[in-house]
């Protein structure tokens, strides 16, 4: 103990100046809104419709974006975890995608197999009457897959790192995989995949390419944040400064909170 | 090979300041672009994503007369233009797609000339090829079965659709954010007509027609151009100006433009 505590005291220059700028150039961003905000007519834009109607669809559609996530990426995840099958690298490989793809890809992507002339979306169309795009159910679908691989990666990782003896152990005892499923490993690997959740939802909140170009842009129906803000900076930066704060407060608040709580163990 | 290389970088580096300065009263007298004087330098334009086809074909015209020009053409909303030269985004020429776009950075002091206007610009309605709806105005947009895409008011092109839609009920399904994107959604079949400018509809007539409409005429649109307050090339700048209004003229009514 005394001595990582004397180690922590003498940073290296050469690690601590660069470690220094890398703080702040993440976060002096983040200070220049605050010092460019209108803090004088805040108030009044916070009220505004407009404002609170892109707040609460975004809010929303960020948490069903989750929901959705959930329901997908556990399962998928306990795949790539526990399955030994061929191509699973492959597979682990293409869950990741959307991490690295441009949103706007992601956006072009979905419009050519969920939009009203594609693959799926023709069918929809046909069979059931039912086009996504320039829905609110299009957005959820932007969101949920740009965030989704932030979840099966978290409860991957989480999964990898449970005890699988605790799971071999309820099988000698005669559980099925169904039940060792959800009585074993899903309370082993909970805070996994809370702090996945979290991951999910803060990345689905800040989706901005893929909703624009799969969803569009429509006040009330399919205007969340990210889109307000974009579109109020051609008519008013302030206006636009404003949609921004809101969003990295809710972010910040959300993050800080729960990973605390989550994954706040470790510190 | 690395050393050669920066040499290299550097002689064009010094030769290109060297010469743009030299070049500087030649062009920025010059009404016309002067056939003498060769323009050197870098010239970045920030042009309406409307322009997008006009200005590649000037731009390339405008190189091939002057092979130590380099031209940067920055495409988007206008807006949003005007808001990144606001900023302080280095740019040499502004041109919008309305007054009121190019007012917001000329307000703020950062147009070195006054803006002049070089072309108008007319909306149509943007149909798929053959127009299997058979839309024939502005009536026929209030179908209740149709999708229509509109650019959001907030930009040049839904102003003006704003304005041509006086005393018209539409509810659209997207405010886009600029034109290009509005009609994208049709060349997708993801909408079934969108209020675009006839520019827009002619530069992508293998994929969508355009439907002309009377009450386009209360909504034609100005576009201005100016140089910029702190352009690094002025001289270039002051040319590529002249080069829009005088010979760019044909490229500007080849693609749906009128003349001012």
């Amino acid at each position: 103990m005394p001595a990582s505590r004397r180690r922590s005291r003498r940073v290296p220059a050469a690690l601590l100046i660069p470690a220094l700028l890398g703080l702040a150039f993440l976060v002096l961003p983040l200070a220049g809104l605050l010092i460019r905000a209108p803090w004088g007519t805040l108030p009044e834009r916070l009220a505004e419709p407009s404002v609170l109607a892109a707040l609460r669809l975004s809010l929303l559609t960020a948490t069903l974006a989750t929901v959705l996530c959930l329901l997908l990426g556990v399962p998928l995840a306990w795949l790539l975890a526990r399955v030994e099958f061929r191509g699973r690298r492959l597979v682990r490989a293409l869950v990741t995608v959307p991490l690295v793809l441009p949103p706007v890809v992601g956006g072009v992507a979905l419009l050519l197999v969920f939009g009203r002339r594609g693959i799926v979306g023709q069918w929809l169309d046909s069979a059931f009457g039912i086009t996504l795009p320039f829905t609110t159910a299009g957005v959820v679908l932007a969101e949920a897959f740009v965030a989704l691989p932030f979840l099966v990666i978290a409860v991957e990782g989480a999964l990898r790192g449970a005890d699988a003896r605790y799971e071999e152990a309820a099988a000698t005892l005669g559980a099925g995989r169904w039940t060792t499923f959800t009585h074993v490993t899903l309370p082993l690997v909970a805070p996994g995949i809370a702090a996945g959740a979290v991951l999910c939802w803060a990345r689905a909140l800040g989706e901005f390419g893929a909703t624009i170009t799969f969803a569009g842009n429509f006040p009330g129906r399919t205007q969340t944040m990210p889109l307000a803000v974009y579109l109020a900076l051609e008519r008013d930066v302030e206006a636009a400064i404003v949609l921004s704060l809101i969003l990295l407060a809710v972010s910040v608040t959300i993050l800080a909170a729960l990973r605390d709580r989550w994954v706040g163990s470790a510190s | 090979m690395r050393l050669r290389g920066i040499v290299v970088v550097a002689v064009l580096l010094l030769t290109g300041c060297g010469g743009g300065q030299d070049n500087a009263p030649a062009g920025g007298t010059g009404s016309a672009a002067p056939a003498g004087a060769e323009l050197t330098g870098q010239l970045t334009v920030f042009a309406a994503a409307s322009l997008t086809e006009s200005f590649d074909r000037i731009g390339q015209e405008m190189q091939a007369r002057n092979p130590q020009l380099f031209i940067t053409f920055n495409y988007g909303g206008s807006s949003g233009l005007a808001t990144q030269i606001n900023e302080g985004a280095p740019a040499d020429v502004f041109a919008a797609a309305s007054p009121a776009t190019m007012a917001t950075v000329a307000d703020r002091g950062n147009t070195a000339s006054a803006p002049v206007v070089f072309a108008r610009n007319q909306l149509v309605i943007a149909v798929a090829k053959g127009n299997p709806k058979k839309i024939t105005g502005l009536s026929d947009l209030t179908r209740p079965e149709l999708k229509v895409a509109l650019c959001a008011k907030e930009v040049p092109c839904g102003a003006a659709a704003t304005t041509a839609l006086a005393g018209v009920t539409l509810t659209p399904v997207t405010l886009e954010q600029d034109v290009k994107a509005a009609l994208a959604k049709v060349k997708l079949g993801e909408v079934d007509a969108a209020l675009v400018y006839r520019t827009d509809a002619r530069a992508s007539a293998s994929d969508v027609d355009g439907v002309e409409f009377p009450e386009s005429a209360t909504a034609i649109n100005d576009y201005p151009i100016a140089v910029l307050k702190d352009a690094p090339n002025p001289a270039a700048a002051e040319s590529f100006i002249a080069y829009v209004r005088a010979e760019g003229l044909a490229v500007l009514t080849d693609a749906g433009f009128q003349a001012p």
